[in-house]
């Protein structure tokens, strides 16, 4: 690779950054609106008492509504970090995040 | 019965009443009755890109809360005879106007007008909410740039969801996407958004494209609507839309960056 290639490369376009920066972000807004008004509180509290057992990142926590017919389906994809070798009982009232 | 148009963006800054200014004069050059009311209550502004701010006497609240009649608010428009300005209030705030007092001044402009424009302000509060909830048809005019494009998608949600066409469940409101400052150059050189790129997130159908141009500031400097610059490509692209949106079919122009030749270029013209 020449040094004109690795200058051409790696400066990614700012117009191309701005389309991929709203893709994501509206996507997400779109799902927020689509859902019932109560999801976004429904969503946060039940974080809140996994939280109170679990050390979480919020980051990775995926809600998804479905709708199949009359009947709709909430998923709620939390991932929960690896236990610690040591203890793997965790007192029940630890709270570490919230 | 008269179509009611809402020119909306979420933003502030993108054009709204530039637009509102240019359609509603496009509209009202082609013999269409045309009534365009500025929904910007305390910051009157549709006036002054009109032209008709020293003859403002009643105004759209003053009608509202029957303390004028609406025949006495209504500005002749001084180049065109069937286009009629409402101006905003600049004494009262957003709660001024209600839903029933909207509904109420519409229903009567709805008789003797073909179109109705509604200059929406800028966020999504309650002046906002007013001018597109009784609307027919919808203008979402957006910049090439981030949060003009993402507050677009916002007011695209409360059209389809809080306007009365939603509430009611019957036809949703005709949407249309007009990108306004648009700059090919920066397009080209991958600094600005392209049209192809708002129009894949945004996913409206496309009724113009106005480009950046020095000539808006001039129209509204002298309160002349930017169409009647009937040689500049800003009012030639909003006559298009116009004409685009009663029917007729133009093709996009002013999407390429303007060539200029050896000796213009020399000679900075």
């Amino acid at each position: 690779m020449n040094l004109l290639d690795y200058f051409l490369s790696k400066r990614k376009k700012s117009a191309v950054v701005a389309k991929e920066r709203l893709q994501i972000i509206l996507a997400r807004e779109r799902v927020d609106r689509s859902g019932p008004d109560y999801l976004p509180a429904l969503k946060r509290e039940i974080l809140e008492v996994v939280a109170k057992y679990v050390s979480i990142d919020v980051e990775q926590v995926q809600v998804h509504l479905q709708r199949e017919g009359n009947c709709e389906i909430l998923e709620l994809n939390i991932s929960l970090p690896e236990p610690p070798p040591a203890s793997t009982n965790q007192p029940m009232g630890h709270s570490a995040a919230n | 019965m008269a179509t009611i148009i809402v020119v909306t963006s979420g933003k502030g800054g993108v054009g709204k009443t530039t637009t509102s200014a240019s359609v509603s004069t496009g509209l009202a050059k082609r013999g269409f009755k045309t009534a365009v009311i500025d929904f910007d209550v305390g910051l009157r502004n549709l006036d002054l890109v009109m032209g008709c701010e020293r003859r403002v006497v009643y105004d759209f609240v003053n009608v509202i809360q029957n303390e004028a009649l609406l025949k006495q608010a209504l500005i002749r428009d001084k180049h065109c005879d069937n286009l009629f300005i409402l101006p905003a209030s600049q004494t009262r705030d957003k709660e001024a106007l209600s839903k029933e007092g909207v509904g109420r001044v519409l229903d009567e402009l709805r008789d003797s007008f073909d179109y109705i424009v509604c200059d929406s302000p800028a966020g999504i509060e309650q002046g906002a909410l007013m001018a597109l909830y009784f609307a027919d048809e919808a203008f979402i005019v957006t910049n090439p740039e981030v949060s003009s494009v993402r507050d677009s998608d916002r007011i695209l949600g409360i059209l389809q969801a809080r306007s009365k066409r939603a509430e009611t469940g019957s036809t949703p409101i005709k949407e249309h996407l007009l990108v306004t400052r648009y700059s090919p150059r920066r397009v080209e050189a991958g600094e600005m958004l392209s049209l192809k790129d708002v129009q894949d997130l945004l996913g409206i159908p496309l009724i113009g494209v106005i480009p950046e141009s020095e000539v808006v500031l001039q129209a509204s400097n002298s309160g002349v609507p930017v169409i009647h610059f009937d040689q500049s490509p800003s009012g030639q692209a909003y006559d298009d839309v116009v004409a685009r949106f009663l029917g007729e079919s133009r093709p996009m122009r002013f999407l390429e960056p303007e060539r200029k030749n050896f000796l213009r270029r020399l000679f900075g013209t």
